[in-house]
């Protein structure tokens, strides 16, 4: 019985935690949150040097064969970093699609290309969430028809597998005739998603599974972003008692305050639980099937709320050095904001939460 | 990650099993609040302690069981009671926190004296530390006992004393040091509560019941040997008896199973035409509180791997308390909400759900949020030992500075 990281996985930790200390300082952050395709070959480039692209690639396809608990380590440093790299796509759903989906074709063609950084794959399965705008997919005789909105990983993505309306999903080449890709611009600026639209675009199918992928996708994708916000949330809690530790008002350190140490402690207490959720919620995804997708909804839907506590909740322990674009505390605010919305919000992912469990009576 | 706990645990799991499925007939129903326990309550705690399944590593010679510590038979035993929702052993505050205190620092005398027929539920104690003017601030605890003929005699008054009325002894805070500063002048005693000079007025809370007292003493004579630790040390002795109430207020596996009587509760009460679990908004709270009680659960997880490791609790046992307190509290509300209407009645009413108990855990689990250490005082301590803080200015720094001032 352990519950915790392994040796293997604290190794992990630490050397992407270093690695992303140099690649990806905050002026690095900036300076890439400022141009139009935020996305950072460097730091892209130290993450592959020390492994990261081919993590979820089985042995046999030149990646490592890693766990998603592995990947998540990965993601709660990146976003402690906020940093501007292609992960949660292109590295984890991509794999994991072409993995449990693929044909023995496209798993030789694309992922040794992935492992070894030379091809990179954004996802777009929003709609099997939530339709919005009208959006959606339709597929016939390999054409793809609609529009799939929040592609993610979307800039400088060779191929997108994107899911239709049946939760099918499909491969095509981001040059594909009859695609048309716009970049959208969100809030996070660390983080690049844009809107696929199809007018008979030849794509080539996965596996028709009745949706069983795109549901693992779905389950892995809430779990890497909730890792992601355990990062983001751990160093705005650390910021912020940091700088309670340094400002001083009324001849004392704000941090003797005690309404600021008590927003700490409030922050503290409410994160602390949420690195074991997601730490099991990532462990169940490969080794405890039956739990996987309710654990995913729980740690999607908990950090969401929690992670949102902190980041209001940091940013007034700052004051207006909080507010200001100077202090940079933003980007975690909006990586915090992105993780919240993506793959479903809190109150959708726990009504899929309550079916999952049979407690929603059939509409 | 590994949550198996190993073969040679499955054979345990599988007695703990055999044992619950043979014998939970025999065991008191789990509602049973009273403060001295039924017949049956000891008898089931006594079956228990003879299987290990209670007092299971407290020596034979003081009355437990005498295993060999093991945190995971330990778990196994809390999960599978839990699982079959049959009541475990007695929890008291003479079993939870006297006992684990007197193990610590009581003599070899008092152990043997009075561990065992506390185990057994022959022995009631109550916690005589909180006084008018001392809660959150305890070290400021007036009561106090002179030596007169080589015995204490206590003169004071303490409150808040949860089942005073029922308990057979006390374990006491007293100021035996008036001179000494405020921390270090307070002993450790304990007493019966049938001396002369004793009186307990029973205090009426929210719920109705009178779980707690005021109790008066005057004159009371106890014996010099009837202290644990030394003379002045009864601060270092009471702060080990708390971090084990802290331990017994945040138990995942209660947090649990409370869930799962709200999730019976809400699949079976109607509201209009539907079930309270499909009305959305409802749904949606309980789902949001399911993920907090499994972020707790798996929270406990890793302070169990912590200590097998050897590792302190850290963080994550920190906030346990603050957490667990508030969770439960929550859970019940939203019991109450799922009622609707009927989640007024109670006293007995007809119509009334589950013997009044979602109302009397309400309220009951606001007065765990303040009991133990208030929340406040909980955020605190995260605050300046978790986070490593600014501590506040102490009173005696302020009034130097204010002299300065002046
Ligand atoms: C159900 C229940 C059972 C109890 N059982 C027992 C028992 O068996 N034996 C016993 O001795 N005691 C018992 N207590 C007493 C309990 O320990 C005290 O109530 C508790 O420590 C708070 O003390 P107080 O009531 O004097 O409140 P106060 O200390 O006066 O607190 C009032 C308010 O001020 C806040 N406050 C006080 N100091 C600070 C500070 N430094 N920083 C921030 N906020 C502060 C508190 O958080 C609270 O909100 C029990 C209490 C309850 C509710």
């Amino acid at each position: 019985m352990d519950f915790g990281l392994s040796q293997d996985q604290q190794m992990l930790r630490d050397a992407v935690s270093r690695c992303l200390a140099d690649s990806s300082p905050l002026s690095h952050v900036r300076e890439c949150a400022e141009r139009d395709n935020p996305l950072s070959d460097q730091v892209l480039q130290a993450l592959n040097d020390l492994g990261v692209a081919g993590m979820l690639v089985p042995e046999e396809h030149g990646g490592l064969g890693m766990t998603l608990l592995d990947a998540a380590v990965v993601a709660e440093q990146l976003g402690y970093a906020v940093a501007p790299v292609p992960f949660l796509a292109s590295q984890v759903l991509a794999p994991i699609a072409l993995r449990d989906a693929g044909n023995e074709e496209q798993k030789a063609h694309w992922l040794p290309k992935i492992a070894s950084g030379e091809a990179r794959i954004g996802v777009a399965i929003s709609e099997t969430i939530e339709v919005r705008d009208g959006a959606g997919v339709s597929s016939a005789a390999g054409k793809l028809n609609g529009t799939a909105l929040y592609a993610l990983d979307f800039e400088g993505a060779d191929a997108y597998i994107v899911a239709d309306s049946g939760s099918r999903l499909h491969l095509l080449g981001a040059k594909a005739s009859g695609l048309e890709a716009i970049a959208l611009t969100t809030i996070d600026r660390t983080r690049s998603v844009g809107e696929l639209r199809f007018d008979g675009a030849e794509a080539e199918p996965l596996a028709d599974d009745g949706g069983a992928t795109v549901a693992r996708l779905r389950d892995a994708g809430r779990v890497i972003l909730a890792a992601d916000s355990l990062g983001a949330g751990q160093a705005m809690i650390e910021k912020a008692v940091d700088y309670a530790g340094q400002r001083e008002q009324f001849g004392r350190l704000i941090g003797s305050f005690q309404a600021v140490k008590h927003m700490c402690a409030e922050m503290a207490a409410q994160h602390e639980p949420c690195r074991s959720l997601v730490w099991y919620a990532a462990h169940a995804f490969d080794a405890v099937p039956n739990e996987a997708s309710l654990v995913a909804c729980h740690a999607k839907s908990h950090t969401a709320e929690v992670y949102r506590f902190v980041a209001r909740t940091s940013t007034e322990v700052h004051g207006g050095m909080g507010f200001t674009d100077l202090l940079g505390l933003h980007y975690w605010f909006k990586r915090i904001g992105f993780d919240r919305q993506v793959l479903g919000g809190p109150e959708a992912v726990r009504a899929e939460a309550a079916a999952l469990q049979g407690w929603t009576k059939a509409a | 990650m590994d949550l198996n706990y190993g073969p040679e645990y499955d054979v345990f799991r599988k007695q703990v099993r055999a044992f619950i499925e043979a014998h939970s007939h025999l065991a008191p129903p789990s509602a049973d609040r009273a403060a001295q326990p039924s017949s049956k309550a000891v008898e089931w705690q006594k079956l228990l302690i003879e299987h290990g399944y209670a007092a299971r590593t407290i020596p034979q010679e003081y009355g437990g069981y005498g295993a060999e510590p093991d945190i995971l038979q330990s778990r196994i035993i809390a999960e599978e009671f839990a699982r079959a929702r049959v009541p475990g052993g007695l929890s008291n505050q003479g079993i939870s926190m006297f006992v684990p205190t007197l193990l610590e620092l009581g003599t070899e005398e008092q152990k043997r004296r009075w561990i065992e027929p506390t185990l057994k539920g022959d022995v009631v104690w109550c916690q005589g530390y909180s006084e008018p003017g001392a809660g959150s601030d305890l070290a400021n605890l007036k009561t106090s006992a002179h030596i007169e003929n080589g015995e204490f005699v206590i003169n004071g008054q303490k409150i808040w004393t949860s089942t005073a009325k029922q308990a057979d002894m006390i374990f006491c805070l007293v100021r035996t040091e008036p001179d000494a500063p405020k921390h270090g002048g307070i002993s450790y005693l304990i007493f019966s509560m049938d001396t002369p000079g004793i009186e307990v007025r029973p205090l009426k809370t929210m719920t109705g019941h009178a779980e707690f007292n005021e109790t008066f003493f005057t004159d009371v004579r106890v014996p010099m040997h009837q202290i644990v630790g030394q003379r002045g040390q009864g601060w270092f002795v009471a702060n080990a008896t708390l971090g084990h109430e802290r331990g017994m207020l945040g138990d995942p596996d209660a947090l649990e199973n409370r869930l799962q009587a709200l999730i019976a509760l809400m699949q079976e009460e109607r509201l209009g035409q539907g079930r309270a679990i499909d009305n959305p908004v409802l749904r949606d709270r309980l789902v949001a509180l399911q993920a907090e009680v499994a972020a707790m659960k798996y929270n406990g997880m890793r302070i169990l791997s912590n200590s097998l490791r050897g590792e302190p609790g850290g963080m994550a046992k920190l906030i346990v308390k603050l957490q667990s307190c508030e969770l439960a509290h929550q859970i019940s509300a939203l019991a109450i909400d799922a009622m609707g209407e009927l989640g007024i009645l109670y006293h007995n009413s007809p119509r009334e759900r589950d013997g009044g108990a979602w109302q009397w855990n309400y309220m009951f689990q606001l007065g765990l949020i303040i009991g133990g250490g208030t929340a406040q005082i909980q955020k605190n301590i995260i605050a300046e030992r978790g986070l490593e803080m600014p501590r506040e200015p102490k009173t005696a720094d302020m009034a130097r500075q204010k002299q300065g001032a002046d």
